[in-house]
C-alpha cells in the first residue's frame, strides 16, 4: 500500500496509479454535494444546463458541514454515507468526475461505472469532522445557497487524508463480514 | 408542588445541546482508548487514533465532533410534583432552536416530502415519562442520520427466541457494514409492541458503556451479542479489525403472547448524549 500526494483536478493518469488500500493526501479545489444538491445537478444535466463547477477531473465530497464559527472558514466537515448518492454517481463519473469522497459501501452500478469511466471512490473517516475541518483552508458556497448545509461549496483543501476504497480495477478495501 | 419556569428549561436545553455536540461522554472516550490498546489491525488502529484526536480537537477548537449534529431526541422524566410554568414541549424546542443557532450546529431537519429544511433543527422528538418526585430530568441525544438509517425493527415469532434475536442483530450489523461509522454501539429493544421496541432500543443507548443490564441473564446476552458482533471482523470504519462494536445495550418490556418485537438501533462511535436535572 503506497501513499500518494495528489492535486486536483485529477487526471486519468492520477487515478490509474491508485489501488484499493492506498493512502491519498489530496490538495486543491474540491466540490461538496450531498442528497439535495445531487438531485439538482442531475436535473441540470437533464435540462442541458451548465453545471456549477468544472466537472472534468472534479472531485466531489459528500458532506454537509456545520456553519463556520467566527474566525474559521468552515465548521465540522466529515463525510456522509455515500450510498444515498449511488443513484446519481454513474452519470457524474461519465461526465468526467474522477473521484467521490464519502464513507460506506457503493452499489454494484457505481463500482462498474468507476471501472468504465476510470474513476475512484475515496473514503474519509466518518465522525472525524473536527479533524478533517483542519485540512480545509477556504470554503465558499457556489450554488443552491437555499439548500443551507446541502448547498454546493468549493473547498480548498490541503493534504486531505483519504483511503482508496474502490479503485478503477474493481478492487475494494472494505472487508466482508464473517457471518 | 415545585414550579419550574419554562425559561429555565429553554436555557438549560440550549446549553445542553451544544455541550453534547462538543464533548464526547467520558465512557465513550475510554472505550475508544481501550479499543486502540487492543486493536491489532493497522487500518483499525489508525482510524481509532483519528477518532481520539478528533474528540480532543473538538474540545480545543469548539467545533462539533461530527458535522451531523443530529436530530434532537429527548427523553424527559417529569416528576409528578413538578408544575412547568409555561409549555414544556415549546420550552425544549426553543432551547434546541437557540442552541443549534448560537452553537453553530448544523440544522438537519426537513419536511419528508418537499425536503425543505425547517432551518432551526426543530421539531425535536420528545418522549415524556411521568415519574414520582419533584425533579425534571432531561436526557438529550444528538442522533446522526447515518447510523439511524442502518437501524431496523422486526416482529419475530415467539418460537424464534434469543437465537432468532441474535441472528437478526448479527445480520443487521453485517449488512450495515461500514455505513453507520463503526465502531458502533447497538441498542436492542425487545418486547413491548411494534412502536415501543424501538423506543426501548433508543433508551438503551443512554446507558454507560461500562454498565451491563442489572439483570444478570440479560447482561450475559449483551456480552454474548457484543462478542459475536466483534467476531464479524468489520472493524473501525469497515476496514477490518477486532473493534466493530463498543457495547450492546438491551432493554426489555413484556409483550403480547403472540409477539416478539425486536428493534436494533445502531449508534455511531460519536455517541453524543448528555442529561440535565432541573
Amino acid at each position: 500500500m503506497s501513499e500518494h500526494r495528489l492535486q486536483t483536478p485529477l487526471t486519468e493518469e492520477d487515478v490509474l496509479q491508485l489501488k484499493a488500500g492506498d493512502k491519498v493526501l489530496l490538495s486543491g479545489l474540491i466540490y461538496t454535494a450531498r442528497d439535495a444538491a445531487h438531485q439538482r445537478l442531475i436535473q441540470a444535466i437533464e435540462q442541458g444546463k451548465e453545471l456549477p463547477f468544472p466537472v472534468q477531473g472534479a472531485v466531489i465530497y459528500y458532506v454537509g458541514p456545520t456553519p463556520a464559527p467566527p474566525g474559521k472558514v468552515i465548521g465540522s466537515a466529515g463525510p456522509t454515507t455515500s450510498y444515498r448518492m449511488d443513484k446519481y454517481a454513474p452519470k457524474l463519473y461519465e461526465l468526467g468526475v474522477k473521484a467521490t469522497i464519502g464513507k460506506g459501501k457503493r452499489s454494484e452500478d457505481v463500482k462498474k461505472s468507476m471501472q468504465v469511466y476510470k474513476a475512484v471512490y475515496l473514503g474519509a473517516t466518518g465522525g472525524a469532522g473536527a479533524l478533517l475541518s483542519s485540512c480545509i483552508k477556504q470554503a465558499k458556497v457556489i450554488a443552491y445557497p437555499e439548500l443551507g448545509p446541502e448547498a454546493i461549496r468549493v473547498l480548498q483543501v490541503q493534504d486531505f487524508p483519504l483511503l482508496v476504497i474502490n479503485d478503477v480495477f474493481g478492487h475494494e478495501l472494505y472487508v466482508q463480514p464473517k457471518i | 408542588m415545585r414550579i419550574i419556569d419554562a425559561k429555565i428549561i429553554t436555557e438549560s436545553i440550549a446549553k445542553l445541546v451544544v455541550e453534547a455536540n462538543l464533548y464526547l461522554p467520558e465512557d465513550v472516550k475510554q472505550a475508544l482508548e481501550s479499543a486502540l490498546r487492543q486493536e491489532t489491525s493497522q487500518c483499525g488502529r489508525e482510524i481509532l487514533s483519528q477518532l481520539i484526536e478528533n474528540y480532543k480537537l473538538a474540545e480545543q477548537t469548539g467545533l462539533p465532533l461530527c458535522q451531523d449534529t443530529g436530530l434532537a431526541i429527548f427523553f424527559v422524566e417529569l416528576g409528578a410534583e413538578v408544575k412547568v410554568n409555561g409549555n414544556l414541549m415549546e420550552a425544549i424546542n426553543a432551547g434546541v432552536r437557540q442552541g443549534y443557532e448560537q452553537g453553530f450546529l448544523r440544522k438537519s431537519v426537513c419536511d419528508p416530502f418537499t425536503r425543505k429544511n425547517t432551518g432551526d433543527n426543530t421539531p425535536a422528538l420528545i418522549h415524556v415519562d411521568l415519574v414520582p418526585g419533584e425533579q425534571l430530568k432531561i436526557k438529550f441525544m444528538a442522533k446522526g442520520g447515518g447510523s439511524e438509517n442502518m437501524s431496523r425493527v422486526t416482529m419475530l415469532a415467539p418460537a424464534q427466541g434469543f437465537a432468532g434475536i441474535k441472528e437478526f442483530v448479527l445480520k443487521r450489523v453485517a449488512e450495515a457494514g461500514p455505513n453507520p461509522c463503526p465502531p458502533i454501539i447497538v441498542g436492542v429493544g425487545i418486547g413491548g409492541s411494534f412502536d415501543y421496541a424501538p423506543i426501548l432500543a433508543k433508551k438503551a443507548l443512554f446507558r454507560r458503556l461500562d454498565r451491563f443490564h442489572p439483570d444478570p441473564d440479560i447482561a450475559e446476552k449483551e456480552a454474548e451479542l457484543l462478542q459475536a458482533i466483534n467476531e464479524l471482523g468489520i472493524g473501525p470504519m469497515g476496514l477490518g479489525g477486532k473493534t466493530t462494536c463498543l457495547g450492546v445495550k438491551i432493554e426489555i418490556h413484556p409483550c403480547h403472547i403472540a409477539s416478539l418485537p425486536l428493534a436494533v438501533n445502531i449508534q455511531c462511535h460519536s455517541a453524543r448524549h448528555k442529561e440535565v436535572i432541573i
